[in-house]
């Protein structure tokens, strides 16, 4: 009957989902047996008792309590039994082992996205290694949402003002479909996200050169998004706004002097030193507080940052 | 099984009270009754749903419901909760002068009664004509300046729509208080027929006890 | 039925004509307190809206036929399914069996002239009349694109109709109240002389449960639209986080009206068919007392299962294990009916009617409904199948395929008392079984559908699933057909003359025992029982079983 489970059921990917779909299974078999008993007990009714003249007599049956408490109890097992399989299924799927790995998820009509414990940010598309615990941590900016997995079996609602937690192991390599489950509007069939499943080496080049997406946008726009994304954008204006740090407008080819008198010139180098060792060079008047960039960027978001501040005029 | 010797109205000379689907006026009566026993009941549990709404939002938010139920003025509270109660006596009063046919202390109770609603809902007016003057009003419309705790606005959202439900009922009892006082002076309640006068009590009397949980609920918090 | 039905004069012993032309005129139906031409006129108002109803969901399919655009926007689609479901509950199931069957056949069943409060009978027709006309001028606003559930901060922040909306629902359900409040008043004290409650026909236990409901659920229903209202008008703050409130706690306010609603729904149906099956086996209903409290034991345990809808919606581990706990109980009053239903039918003496064939297919439909119930309950099997399209195929098995099934097993039993009239019998068996098969074939796909992780509300979906979805819609196609059919033959018979027996169907309850159709107040004088409902030992072949025209 393997071919009838896999009509019904999308394939299992996650850890859990087996024992979930040992369940479904069950109650699937459950209710085509009852359906054929109780359809069959009423057609042999209908053909053996069918009226046949004006003048039949029916025995006069109040009740059989012997019968009715067979039926009763009977059904009442089952159902108990039901009931604890789905528990045990339920406790499984709650609590996230300690290793897990978090990530935020920020749901907001239509789209999600994704942050990776280094700072990375993704959208609609969320990367994850095979055979280790994710845990997310979900929010909503706006309406009711809720982030489901099929082929994981697992589903959460997406709330506004209040985290909510989903967690599971991926067991399949591949891509796994996650739609969003509670309506949300006009968007709403069209909130969908993938989850890659990696392999180990698969997910090393995502975290040190980004997903697809990363690796193939243009550096001027990926330097942007890691302005808008990594906070860059908290201290640095791009309309010659003063902020903690200078701004950028029109910064690229300017010279200076440092706190320390030392002269510099914004080029490549620079900048790339200023992201990675930011106390080298301080700009004369600003405080040295800027961290340091180390590990959280990539090479090729670097040079998305200096293609950017090119551009600032 | 056959109950051949049930009553019909015929026997009874024949209420000019008696509709046509009754046996007789105490089925009429006692049906009544349980009608206004049901209708009760999906009352209490409207107003319940309010109650737990309130429960909830001042278990969420205690510093502000503090905050915002001192602009609430207990003295007038008190008072609206002493002329409730009185009323529902004299409610009482008006039902046993029906049945001991008083039909003079009959409207004179109905009438008390109705002057107690009306005054009521005269402080009432004043409370909430005070509070419109402040700015103290429910949701997006709330404008009170100087507030220390915010969220205030949540303890009058739920103040408006409890008090208000509560004094939109209050209104509909002095139509039909007014209603049986027309119909007193005609002379209709006697101790065969008093059934109005009865249910219009037991909806008086939800009311009070109604207005009796949001007393202590909005004007004493602790 | 002299052995049957004894009658006493009383003063009201002038005759009268029969209660659809005496007194006659438009202004005589729409100041009646009669409670048949009020159940009558709930009638035609739940066959109008089920038409509208239906024609949305026609709509919805044929939208579904293609993943991608078919004949419509997102935003009407949105709309067209709101509208659909909002219509369909609160206009059509939840009136269909009790304010119009019930209320027709409620005061016959018990002997009595007519509900214990008719004026308020007849508010309740214009208070839903009212809803329903609020209901249909969002269309003018612009539509309301919420679902029918009305889920916060969603339903508080979109624009359109919604409030309008939100107000007829509250509107609708003071009309609900006020029937419920009737029924209750009428079983308790307007029984026929002789009537204990276990003399009851089961149909009264049923809109016992009903009403029960009604008083208790409908109010918190109607509190918690009015909170929403304000929320839009003044944004009070209860449901919105940004405010301080709580989105979440709309759920759990909507649900504990609206889970037990389910059961307003499915109760009923339960009455009618516990009415027919021993009509047309013509053999005792077995096991009465189990049937009887196994509806106000689901009636009253409906209370406790509300946040069985929201189990993904982020409740505590123990919250979660107590309310499917407690939802497995339901199955187990559901299973027993089930089997008495079949018991009744053991040995007896069974004549295939047209309400009998409906009722046959509302056994194999809630059969269906009911176990894939299990399904739902489970919280693992829950968490995965929560908001697909199981969800959407297992409540149409039961709010709508055993409603209205049993719903139209009711129409097709009480037809002829009503108007005095039988419709073309080889016609209504072809309409059971177009609907049986039309049914099964629109909704058996969705299960598949939503198991594999289609979920519901999707206007656009992923092409692996287009094949399912083609063949639900043409199950859609012949679902309709079979409507459609018993409405132009139902409408047909209106045509003939008058001419049915008092009892055609040969039942034992007291509504065969007056004339077909009766008249204005139902029996002359006042009947006393003086035999149970269901007892064929007295009489075998009861009179008024000789053949009928058509």
């Amino acid at each position: 009957m393997n071919w009838f489970q896999n009509w019904m059921l999308p394939k299992a990917a996650a850890t859990h989902a087996g024992d979930v779909d040992g369940l479904y299974m069950f109650i699937v078999y459950l209710t085509i047996f009852f359906f054929f008993f109780n359809g069959a007990l009423i057609v042999y009714a209908v053909r053996r008792w069918r009226r046949r003249s004006a003048k039949e007599v029916t025995p006069h049956i109040t009740h059989n309590t012997k019968m009715e408490l067979i039926w009763s109890i009977i059904p009442l097992f089952v159902v108990m039994g039901i009931f604890f399989w789905g528990f045990k299924g339920y406790v499984k799927a709650w609590v996230p082992p300690n290793d897990s790995m978090e990530i935020v998820v920020t749901a907001k009509k239509w789209v999600w996205q994704f942050e990776y414990p280094d700072g990375t940010r993704t959208l609609n598309d969320l990367h994850v290694p095979l055979n280790k615990p994710v845990k997310l941590v979900m929010h909503s900016e706006d309406v009711i949402h809720s982030f489901f997995v099929p082929s994981f079996r697992l589903k959460r609602d997406v709330i506004p003002g209040r985290y909510t937690e989903l967690w599971f192991t991926p067991t399949e390599p591949g891509v796994q479909q996650v739609f969003c489950a509670e309506y949300c509007g006009k968007g709403h069939s069209d909130m969908l996200a993938r989850i890659f499943v990696d392999t180990p080496e698969q997910y090393e080049t995502f975290l040190r050169e980004g997903d697809e997406q990363v690796r193939k946008m243009p550096l001027k726009e990926l330097g942007k998004l890691v302005y808008e994304n990594k906070g860059c954008a908290t201290c640095h204006s791009l309309d010659g706004t003063r902020g903690q740090g200078p701004s950028w407008k029109g910064i690229w080819g300017e010279t200076g002097k440092g706190a320390d008198g030392k002269p510099y010139t914004v080029d490549a180098n620079y900048i790339r030193q200023s992201v990675l060792q930011p106390q080298a060079v301080v700009v004369q008047g600003f405080e040295p507080i800027m961290p340091t960039f180390q590990g959280l960027l990539r090479e090729r978001e670097i040079l998305g940052v200096i293609e950017f501040i090119k551009s600032v005029k | 099984m056959s109950t051949a010797t049930h009553t019909t109205s015929a026997d009874h000379g024949h209420s000019p009270f008696l509709q046509h689907h009754f046996r007789d006026m105490d089925q009429q009566f006692n049906t009544a009754k349980i009608g206004m026993w049901l209708f009760l009941v999906t009352e209490i549990l409207m107003f319940g749903g309010l109650f737990i709404g309130y429960g909830i939002m001042h278990a969420n938010h205690p510093q502000a419901f503090l905050a915002a139920h001192h602009h609430l003025d207990r003295t007038l509270g008190a008072i609206n909760t002493i002329v409730l109660l009185f009323s529902s006596f004299t409610m009482v009063m008006a039902i046993w002068a029906a049945q001991t046919s008083r039909k003079s202390l009959v409207i004179l109770f109905l009438v008390i009664t109705l002057l107690c609603a009306a005054t009521f809902m005269g402080i009432k007016y004043s409370e909430y004509s005070h509070k419109f003057h402040e700015g103290l009003l429910p949701g997006k419309y709330y404008t009170h300046e100087g507030d220390t705790v915010p969220g205030q606005f949540l303890f009058f959202s739920f103040y408006f729509m409890m008090t208000g439900l509560h004094g939109i009922h209050v209104l509909l009892g002095m139509i039909v208080i007014s209603w049986l006082i027309f119909r007193a002076v005609r002379g209709d309640f006697g101790p065969d027929y008093y059934g109005p006068l009865d249910i219009t009590g037991l909806y008086w009397h939800l009311v009070d006890l109604i207005w009796i949980y949001l007393f202590p609920l909005m004007y004493l918090i602790s | 039925m002299a052995d049957t039905l004894t009658t006493h004069g009383n003063g009201h012993a002038a005759h009268h004509g029969d209660y659809l032309e005496d007194p006659k005129g438009l202004a005589s139906w729409l100041t009646t307190v009669d409670h048949k031409r009020i159940g009558l006129m709930y009638m035609w108002s739940v066959f109008f809206f089920f038409l509208v109803g239906g024609i949305f969901a026609l709509l919805v399919r044929i939208e579904l036929l293609t993943p991608k655009q078919t004949i419509m926007t997102a935003e009407m689609y949105n709309r067209v399914f709101t509208l659909h479901g909002a219509i369909m509950v609160f206009l059509v199931i939840i009136p269909a069996i009790p304010a119009a069957l019930g209320n027709f056949a409620l005061p016959l069943l018990l002997g009595a002239k007519d509900v214990a409060f008719p004026k308020l009978n007849l508010a309740s027709l214009y208070v839903y009349w009212t809803g329903a006309l609020m209901a249909v001028t969002t269309l003018a606003l612009g539509g309301v694109d919420t679902g029918w559930t009305f889920y916060t901060p969603y339903s508080s922040t979109t624009g359109g109709g919604v409030t309008l909306m939100v107000l007829a629902a509250f509107v609708l359900g003071f009309s609900s109240i006020f029937t419920g409040v009737n029924f209750i008043a009428t079983i308790h004290k307007l029984r026929a002389p002789g009537m204990g409650w276990f003399e009851m026909p089961l149909f009264c236990w049923g809109m016992y449960s009903t009403a029960l409901i009604q008083i208790l659920a409908t109010p918190v229903l109607a509190i918690t639209l009015l909170l929403l209202c304000m929320e839009r008008v003044l944004s009070i703050g209860i449901f919105d986080p940004q405010l301080g409130g709580d989105p979440v706690l709309f759920q759990h306010f909507f649900w504990f009206y609206s889970h037990p609603a389910v059961y307003i729904m499915i109760l009923p149906a339960f009455a009618v068919i516990s009415e027919v099956i021993p009509t047309f086996s013509k053999k005792t209903i077995f096991g009465y007392k189990a049937i009887a409290f196994s509806s106000v034991a689901i009636a009253l345990l409906g209370f406790l299962v509300w946040a069985h809808h929201m189990f993904t919606a982020g409740m505590s581990l123990f919250a979660g294990a107590i309310f499917s706990f407690i939802t497995f109980f339901i199955a187990i009053p559901s299973a027993i009916k089930v089997f008495n239903w079949i018991a009744t039918m053991w040995r007896g003496s069974i004549s295939l009617e047209a309400p009998m064939l409906h009722a046959i297919s509302f056994l194999l439909i809630f059969t269906i409904g009911g176990l894939t119930g299990l399904f739902l309950a489970a919280l693992s099997t829950d968490v995965h199948l929560h908001d697909t399209y199981f969800v959407v195929s297992h409540f149409h098995y039961v709010m709508a395929g055993s409603n209205l099934i049993a719903f139209l097993a009711g129409i097709h039993y009480w037809w002829p008392k009503m108007f005095g009239r039988m419709y073309n019998k080889r016609l209504a068996a072809i309409g059971a079984a177009l609907v049986f098969i039309g049914f099964n074939a629109t909704f058996l796909p969705q299960f598949v559908l939503g198991s594999r992780g289609m979920p519901r509300r999707y206007y656009n979906y992923l092409p692996e699933f287009q094949s399912l979805h083609v063949a639900s819609t043409i199950g859609s196609w012949i679902l309709a057909s079979g409507l459609f059919l018993i409405g132009a033959y139902l409408l047909a018979s209106l045509r003939q003359p008058k001419g049915v027996a008092a009892n055609p169907w040969g039942g034992r309850t007291l509504e065969w025992e007056t004339d077909s159709p009766p008249t204005t107040h139902n029996f002359e004088g006042q009947p006393v029982l003086q035999h149970g409902p269901y007892d064929y030992r007295a009489n075998p072949a009861p009179v008024g079983v000789e053949e009928h025209i058509h």
